[in-house]
């Protein structure tokens, strides 16, 4: 039997946040550019009720960058982040991300929201998001809120949204003149592949001292995280060889990857110390 | 539950109505409609096998609805041409032997179509990770790419390097 559901196909955001708001959002889900939803619906890992459909949500489909700040509407794809040239400059992880971002297709349907909701610790673009300290906006009919993508997730695939909320944009400051933001993703292979170990970092050097550092690790724990203690070690420091051995180190003493079909977790562990030992050099050598 | 609905599809220029329930996928409705050309594979968004055009952007058509794409353009494959006038894509494909058992081959068009309509000229690394969503089990991918940069010299008008 197939899976059955009601669908609503809202035409504004308005509606959309009424239709969510159904049934005290009991057992309603919000479908993006269902390239994970549709699939978990299919094999009835997820078993709504009800589905909205945001495709004609347009106000959710924008890029907005300020000098100050970066804001990106949910409904945003993968595609339009590399149709960017704002964002090419304002965020190249994330672009780093997108181009590795499963194939073409899914690229296209794939959006920014969908990619946070989905909760899943090997989601690509959450890294670099989280490596540029972005913000969550949550919208319901009752009103709007924001939390710090560092804080949204609780456990595997488990968050903070309410089930009457939608994710509506994410946003950012602008990092400053003398930074670093990048993503290195390592896959069975180059395209279409499910991520082994990610690693997004960002450094903001003044005056020769690290005055941010953050890293943020995917693939390698229930959630996609920042290795905080690591960044503690970079942060009003003079960068070194030294100190990037032993943040490395850190990293991934603040893993706690699994063994699964793609990797094990031995192996992990090893590639997230080298990765972030990597990215730090290089980051260092653009810096310097 | 959900009751089917009557929809209208417009497919390679043609409106087409059918009794659909909300979980419909656009590869399902296509296929009920006698659109068999487009080719069901790993139902998952791995294989690109589906892969169609809406409003000009390629979509695995497995991971689509069929409601939410009413009033759209959908475009398959032989949207794009047919035996006599085939599209440069399906006579480079054809001549270069790019298609083997042929059941990737609709998909791999389409996907092609757009990395060529993003990027008149691609290089070999654009094709490839332009193609990354397309499994072929076949080929080898190499008489593909071939075929692909053949096809984008005949429609930059510089002829096919045959």
């Amino acid at each position: 039997m197939p899976v059955e559901y009601e669908l609503d196909i809202p035409q504004s955001l308005d509606e959309a946040l009424n239709a969510l708001a159904s049934d005290n959002g009991s057992s309603v889900t919000p479908l993006a550019g269902g390239t994970n939803l549709i699939i978990d619906i299919r094999s009835r890992r997820e078993r709504p009720a009800r589905v909205v459909g945001l495709d004609y949500v347009s106000e959710l489909r924008a890029i907005d960058c300020t000098s100050e700040r970066v804001t990106i509407g949910s409904r945003t794809t993968v595609t339009d982040l590399l149709d960017s040239a704002e964002i090419a400059k304002a965020a190249p992880s994330l672009v780093d991300a997108a181009r590795v971002f499963a194939g073409h297709m899914v690229r296209n349907a794939a959006t920014v929201g969908g990619n946070i909701a989905c909760g899943s610790p090997a989601a690509d673009l959450v890294p670099p998001l989280m490596s540029l300290d972005a913000e969550v906006t949550l919208s319901s009919k009752s009103g709007s809120r924001t939390v710090a993508l560092a804080d949204y997730f609780t456990g595997y695939k488990q968050d903070v949204r309410n089930a009457d909320e939608l994710i509506t944009q994410v946003a950012w400051d602008r990092l400053p003149e003398h930074s670093v933001n990048t993503f290195r993703k390592l896959g069975r292979r180059k395209g279409d592949a499910i991520t082994v170990t990610g690693v997004a970092l960002t450094v903001v050097v003044e005056d020769g001292v690290c005055q941010r550092a953050r890293i943020a690790l995917g693939s390698v724990g229930p959630t996609v995280f920042r290795a905080r203690q690591a960044e503690a070690l970079l942060e009003g420091k003079v960068l070194s060889n030294e100190l990037f051995d032993a943040a490395a180190r850190k990293a991934a003493s603040e893993s706690s990857p699994i063994d699964d079909v793609r990797a094990s977790a031995e192996y992990r562990l090893h590639t997230i110390e080298t990765l972030t030992r990597r990215l730090l050099t290089q980051a260092w050598a653009r810096l310097a | 539950m959900s009751s089917p609905k009557k929809i209208t599809l417009r497919i390679n220029g043609v409106n087409e109505t059918l009794e659909a329930p909300a979980h419909r996928t656009l590869l399902e409705a296509l296929r009920d409609l006698g659109h068999v050309e487009v080719k069901c594979g790993c139902e998952k968004g791995d294989c690109g096998a589906c892969a169609v055009s809406i409003d000009g952007v390629a979509v695995d058509s497995c991971l689509t609805l069929a409601w939410m794409v009413e009033g759209r353009e959908i475009t398959t494959v032989s949207g794009l041409g047919d035996i006599e006038n085939p599209h440069p894509l399906q006579k480079s494909f054809s001549d270069l032997g790019a298609i083997q058992c042929g059941y990737c081959t609709p998909g791999m068009i389409m996907a092609s179509k757009s990395v060529i309509d993003r990027n008149p000229n691609p290089t070999d690394d654009d094709i490839r990770v332009g193609l990354s969503g397309n499994l072929c089990r076949c080929t080898g991918y190499t008489k593909i790419f071939e075929a692909v940069q053949d096809a984008a010299s005949v429609m930059r008008g510089e002829g096919d390097k045959q």
